[in-house]
């Protein structure tokens, strides 16, 4: 059965926001890569909200774009509107958000993919994977064509036995209308790979020209947009705004009057849903006295009408939808051109994968994005960006490429994946990352731009402008700390303006930026001798000096944790023969397998009291060995 | 790693009614089948777990003393592993003879604390029970073990879980705030965020405060008896421990070196350091006396600075008063029975607790007792309530206080609230050590738990 179609070094199914990644990756690294889509014209599609980025999901990006990635660059290409999110809140915490054009996110993406060397992208849908006797992995589409390939990365997003509900209305489907993929998941249940099922959902699109902007909070981007890709000059002006609405008394009367209609409440959906992104009825049955929950509409793109209605998510009949929408303000004649519908689909506990995102008992095969048991663009492009990379460096025989808690969000996002395992879709949170104050978006090129290039995802042009930078920042923060101002009535009248005490001596710039009242915008006219820098190149600098205490604080713990992290633990261990662990972590560290103590020690239900058994075990090892 | 079979003397040493042999590891049982004959002749290897046998210890055919046997078999006992445990005649001499035929029979000395190291390495107890079990075997003195035991109930960790549980609530609102900006989460108050760490510190503060008092109760506090020589400074001190150590003698300056004795007053466990007499002398031997006395003076926990009642204060006397009068102190006044001409006014001006009593005939003990519990901050101590078991656990509390502190610091400089819930996680999780979780799940769960918040 099947005929043989050819050979290939990578080959990834499924071409959302990981494939992309993946393939790419792969690609430029000089593997013969495959991406298969079972519509070329889903390529890169945001079947979800029409935005990227967001709170955490903005540094995702940031460092996606830094280790050589695609995500951020066709953002900053397809934006409609950028907003820093979190101002205010501490620079830990800003976070960038385009508002994009969803066709053109997609087709530039498509076109990328179609003009990159080493890649192939091919409409199918797989039906099967297997392992040959030599290793390769025989990849099988609907049409019987058989690739030998020596790796595969599954990137099957919401396809893998997908169904979608609306009330009482079921049906095998993808997102969109696109048909699902039906068989793989059988395939690859049958190599012995667990697979369990999760569920999303999705909110109503509405004809612009039916909703009454009128009395509608305007929500407008920042002036001047900043761009997510450190490749990215200039972005021109914002293009659109969002709009500001509220669900009332009556949007929570319909939905109550309705709630035994909704596949979940009447128990059809056995997929577990993400926590953070609950369906408008789920927010109203567990918070119901909240008396209102807010909503933005958001615009699809430049050249259609459609308008996403961001907060309303829900799987309750169509004629419900009808009435709950028509219930809130603006809305009230909203012509609904795609409903709302909740996705069930197929997805396998990473608990199974590598820090790699290889199958730790499947040598060859790579996991990514929803198919992992995550949720979200950014963090699906995250992880398709590692398997790529890491497929490739597996068929080129080199060292495997993992980042760490410390190195960066997607390290954090990878590690508990693999190692914590996942209740429900997992969304990056800045709460998740112990490491945030150095884990920022204004500095993810300083932190792993320089691995991207020893992977060789950075291009020389690239390299170049980026060791320009840290060495204008380095003079310039040589040249805060020499600087000294002399006292002015003009500096006191900043200071006091500013509610910090006016200085009678000389003092060094280094220790006015310090203080938390004053930062580089406000000391503009005192400071003669600045120089005309990448706006970004002053906001790493004044973050580094304000939060140099926290920062060296956080390094220490960095430093504490990579030490543990150095005790490797020897692979094959079978751990239910280390007497003294409780019967729970031995069963946790049998599956997870974790490479140091360290990971071990993230594991929920290995316990302190396990970590000091397994530290004197290991050190008994070394000493007999 | 287990496979050595280990012995010690499990009992406190010292004079008492019964010693216990501890013996625990694979061969335990039949290296105590070599030491004791059962009057029934059967050997302990018949046993079944929790049965005990009486007969006789022997080293080899000498008969040692007569003693009950008590076999437990792996994995239900104390270590898991099979354990006999023998109880023979108390006293030093009976139970290190005995401990030597076990070792003799093939069972290595137990380093200290092993029979719960191997308790924790077998799961049989977990972190926090294994240091109240530490406690539990030092703790000297009743209200010392129901402390202890309050902790093995979970009573510390019940506390604990309230305060990071409530530190936890207000991160996962911090949490909520920033990482779903859109979402109409209502802003976090800066009032309410002090007033939260506040709470908090106050509570850990509270702990920290009972662990000296808990402290007192259960490992004892470091005592000085100071004076001028000859005032009565070691005839109290046999007064307390009720028995002669230091020599008594009229010759002032007998009492060369410090003499240590631990004695329970009230609930207070003091270990008591006689001191040579503080006085300027040209006596080298007595001078090195003095001198360890001020080095004792300086790390104590409690002094108790004696004077006598009959003869009016000196230089010597005001010159102890200088030294003591920022330490915890209680100032004895010796000799009541012998008519009183001190200036006793001119001492309270440096020593608030005044005590008269007569050592020599045992008058004032309840007085002292009182002033010393109060002192020790015990007089109102409740055995019941949770305190810290131990230097761990305690440092863990401070390093939470302090690390709560910084999030006040840098809500008060104006740092962002990255700062502040960065410092928040570091005190939740200094807390969370001593039970064992992790601050960042528990974050994100109260998160969702607590916020309606998502696309």
């Amino acid at each position: 059965m099947g005929y043989n179609a050819g050979k290939y070094d990578v080959a990834v199914i499924g071409a959302g926001h990981a494939g992309i990644e993946a393939g790419l990756a792969s690609a430029r690294l000089g593997c013969k890569t495959a991406v298969f889509t079972i519509n070329m014209d889903a390529v890169g599609n945001c079947p979800c909200n029409p935005s990227i980025g967001g709170t955490a999901k903005g540094h995702l990006v940031r460092e996606i774009d830094a280790l050589g990635g695609e995500m951020g660059k066709t953002a900053d290409e397809c934006f409609l509107q950028m907003r820093m999110l979190n101002r205010g809140k501490g620079p830990a915490v800003h976070s960038l958000r385009a508002q994009i054009d969803r066709r053109k996110y997609a087709s530039t993406m498509k076109h990328k993919l179609e003009m990159q060397e080493n890649l192939d992208l091919r409409q199918a849908e797989i039906i099967s994977i297997n392992q040959s006797e030599s290793g390769d992995w025989l990849v099988e589409t609907r049409m019987n064509a058989v690739f030998t390939c020596k790796t595969v990365i599954i990137a099957t997003g919401t396809f893998l036995g997908g169904k979608i509900y609306v009330g009482e209305v079921s049906y095998e489907s993808g997102p969109d209308g696109i048909f699902p993929a039906s068989f793989l998941g059988e395939s690859i249940r049958e190599l012995g790979i667990e697979t369990r099922r999760f569920k999303t959902g999705t909110p109503a699109r509405v004809l612009k020209s039916s909703i009454d902007f009128s009395e509608l909070d305007v929500q407008p981007g920042d002036e001047p947009p900043v761009p997510f890709s450190y490749d990215t000059k200039s972005l021109g002006e914002n293009k659109v705004v969002c709009h500001i609405s509220y669900t009332n008394e009556q949007t929570k009367d319909v939905i109550l009057k309705n709630i035994h209609r909704s596949p979940l409440y009447a128990g059809k959906i056995e997929g577990i849903g993400p926590r953070y992104c609950p369906s408008i009825e789920d927010k109203i049955m567990r918070f119901a006295d909240k008396p209102r929950h807010q909503l933005f509409i958001e615009p699809c793109g430049i050249d259609t009408e459609e308008m996403y209605i961001q907060g309303m998510s829900s799987s309750l009949p169509e004629e419900v939808q009808l009435e709950f929408y028509h219930t809130i303000k603006g809305l009230e004649n909203a012509l609904i051109m795609r409903s709302a519908y909740a996705i069930e689909y197929d997805c396998i506990d990473p608990l199974q994968l590598d820090a790699t995102l290889e199958f730790t008992d499947y040598p060859g095969l790579y996991g990514a994005g929803q198919f992992n048991g995550s949720s979200g663009y950014e963090e699906a492009a995250a992880q398709g960006l590692i398997a790529g990379i890491n497929a490739a460096l597996r068929v080129k025989g080199k060292e495997p490429f993992v980042l760490d808690r410390a190195s960066s969000y997607i390290g954090t996002l990878i590690d508990d994946l693999v190692t914590k395992g996942v209740a429900d879709p997992y969304r990056m949170m800045t709460s998740r990352s112990e490491y945030r104050l150095i884990l920022r978006q204004d500095n993810a090129d300083t932190r792993l731009t320089p691995l991207g290039r020893k992977i060789g995802l950075i291009s020389d042009s690239r390299w170049e402008s980026f060791n320009v930078k840290q060495q204008q920042k380095k003079a310039e923060y040589k040249r805060l700390k020499k600087t000294v101002i002399a006292p002015s009535e003009e500096l006191n009248k900043i200071l006091v303006s500013r509610e910090t005490s006016e200085v009678t001596t000389g003092i060094r710039l280094i220790d006015l930026i310090k203080r938390p009242q004053l930062d580089y915008e406000s000391l503009k006219s005192i400071d003669i001798t600045r120089p005309n820098l990448d706006p970004n190149i002053f906001e790493q600098v004044e973050i580094e000096v304000k939060y140099e205490g926290y920062i060296k604080r956080q390094e220490a713990q960095i430093e504490q944790m990579r030490r543990l992290e150095s005790k490797s633990l020897p692979k094959n261990t079978d751990y239910s023969t280390i007497s003294g662990l409780r019967l729970e972590a031995q069963e946790k560290l049998n599956k997870i397998k974790p490479h140091n103590i360290g990971q071990a020690s993230r594991i929920s239900g290995v316990s302190p009291a396990d970590i000091s058994v397994l530290v004197i075990w290991l050190s008994q090892l070394k000493n007999k060995g | 790693m287990l496979n050595k079979t280990i012995a010690a003397i499990s009992t406190a040493q010292g004079a008492g009614g019964i010693g216990v042999i501890r013996i625990s590891g694979d061969d335990a049982i039949s290296i105590a089948d070599r030491v004791f004959k059962g009057i029934n002749k059967k050997p302990l290897s018949e046993y079944d777990g929790y049965k005990a046998g009486f007969g006789y210890i022997y080293d080899d055919d000498e008969k040692l003393d007569e003693a009950v046997a008590l076999v437990f078999r792996a994995p239900h006992s104390y270590t898991g592993e099979n354990v006999v445990e023998l109880s023979c005649h108390g006293g030093i001499y009976i139970t290190k003879i005995v401990l030597r035929a076990v070792l003799n029979s093939g069972a290595v000395p137990a380093e200290p604390g092993e029979f719960t190291k191997r308790a924790f390495l077998n799961g049989k107890i977990d972190l926090t029970e294994s240091e109240a079990v530490m406690g539990i075997i030092s703790a000297k003195g009743q209200a010392a073990a129901r402390a202890a035991l309050c902790c093995k109930e979970g009573n510390l960790r019940a506390k604990l879980d309230k305060i990071a549980s409530s530190l936890i609530d207000t991160a996962a609102h911090i949490s909520a705030w920033v990482d779903f900006p859109e979402e109409d989460v209502p802003e976090v108050e800066e009032s309410v965020l002090i007033e939260s760490f506040n709470n908090a510190l106050t509570e850990l503060n509270g702990l920290i405060k009972s662990y000296d008092s808990g402290k007192a109760v259960t490992q004892g506090i470091n005592t000085v008896i100071v004076g001028k020589p000859n005032v009565g400074k070691s005839t109290l001190m046999n007064l307390l421990s009720g028995c002669e150590r230091s020599i008594v003698t009229d010759i002032p300056g007998t009492t060369r070196d410090i003499i240590e004795e631990t004695v329970t007053l009230g609930n207070v466990i003091l270990r008591l350091s006689d001191t040579a007499g503080l006085r300027e002398t040209d006596n080298a031997v007595e001078k090195i006396g003095v001198e360890k006395t001020r080095e004792r003076l300086e790390r104590c926990g409690l002094v108790i600075a004696v004077f006598d009642g009959s003869i009016p204060l000196e230089t010597d006397d005001i010159k102890l008063l200088e030294k003591i009068k920022y330490l915890p102190a209680i100032a004895v006044i010796n000799k009541s029975d012998l008519g009183n001409s001190l200036d006793v006014d001119k001492i309270k001006k440096y020593v608030p607790n005044i005590v008269e009593i007569s050592a020599k005939e045992g008058i004032g003990l309840t007085l002292l007792t009182e002033n010393v519990e109060k002192l020790c901050g015990t007089e109102n101590f409740n055995p019941s309530d949770p305190i810290l078991a131990n230097e761990r656990q305690l440092f863990k509390v401070k390093d939470s206080v302090s690390a709560l502190q910084e999030c006040i610091d840098a809500l008060n400089t104006g740092f962002g609230l990255d700062a502040v819930s960065v410092a928040l996680n570091d005190a939740i999780d200094s807390l969370l050590e001593i039970t064992g979780k992790k601050a960042a799940e528990s974050v994100v769960d109260a998160v969702f738990e607590n916020f309606c918040v998502g696309k």
